[in-house]
């Protein structure tokens, strides 16, 4: 029961952040709206499993973490630096 | 007795994990500018998360589960405040200014103010002559903005 009204909580977020990505002004906005919305889905599926006692979908939760994490900056340093050929152009220089 | 303690104890950080992420996700639409965004979605993520996966790893017991979820709460606690801290001076580096500036320093007097002008001013001087070749040479759409974004509302 517990569960299942984090879940929704979550759930009703994770709709509220995809507005944000939708109208966000800025690409930052977005960008933080994407990864708010990973961190929901690392919640959604951590709760999914504890609801349905598969607690096995945790490896998948630290699977998205990582991935999440590593997309933000990936995506962030593309845009810092336009792309990551030119960035090593510049270090070499 | 401690199976009913264990419940109360995972139902109440579940529940409060939940309504922090909750309360996060409605500043995260409400609040005026980027860095208000980014205060109000990132710090209340980072609480909420660690509270439901904690609730969770209680839930869970002496399990491998919980030994996962105490890792994943342990990395999260480490790479959230990081990403924000990116984000932000991403954001700083490519001329996106914080909406009450001006604001803060006319309160504080014409001296406050000519200061954050040539501080905004420098800050615009970096970052355009990199930005500016760059956009033109690679396709990129031009989406990162020069001044404040007039779309969100005040407070």
């Amino acid at each position: 029961m517990i569960l299942f009204a984090a879940l929704l909580a979550v759930f009703v977020a994770v709709v509220l952040m995809t507005f944000r990505t939708v109208a966000g002004p800025t690409t930052f906005d977005r960008l933080l709206a994407a990864n708010s919305i990973g961190n929901g889905a690392i919640l959604i599926v951590a709760l999914y499993g504890f609801l349905t006692d598969r607690p096995d979908f945790i490896d998948l939760t630290l699977t998205y973490a990582l991935l999440n994490y590593v997309g933000v900056f990936a995506v962030l340093k593309f845009f810092r630096a336009g792309s990551e050929d030119e960035e090593q152009a510049e270090e070499t220089r | 007795m401690t199976d009913i303690l264990a419940n109360i104890v995972s139902g109440v950080l579940i529940l409060a994990g939940a309504g922090f992420f909750l309360t996060g996700a409605i500043g995260f639409i409400r609040m005026p500018d980027l860095f208000t965004r980014l205060h109000a979605a990132s710090l209340s993520d980072t609480t909420g998360m660690a509270l439901i996966l904690s609730g969770l790893a209680v839930h869970a017991g002496f399990t491998v589960a919980a030994v996962k979820l105490v890792f994943l709460i342990l990395f999260l606690l480490f790479m959230g405040p990081a990403t924000t801290h990116a984000l932000a001076a991403a954001a700083l580096a490519a001329g996106v200014k914080p909406l009450g500036a001006m604001r803060h320093a006319a309160k504080k007097g014409p001296a406050k103010v000519a200061d954050t002008v040539k501080t905004i001013a420098t800050s615009a001087a970096k970052a355009a002559p990199k930005k500016a070749p760059k956009n033109t040479s690679r396709n990129m759409p031009k989406n990162v903005p020069k001044n404040t974004p007039k779309k969100g509302r005040r407070p």
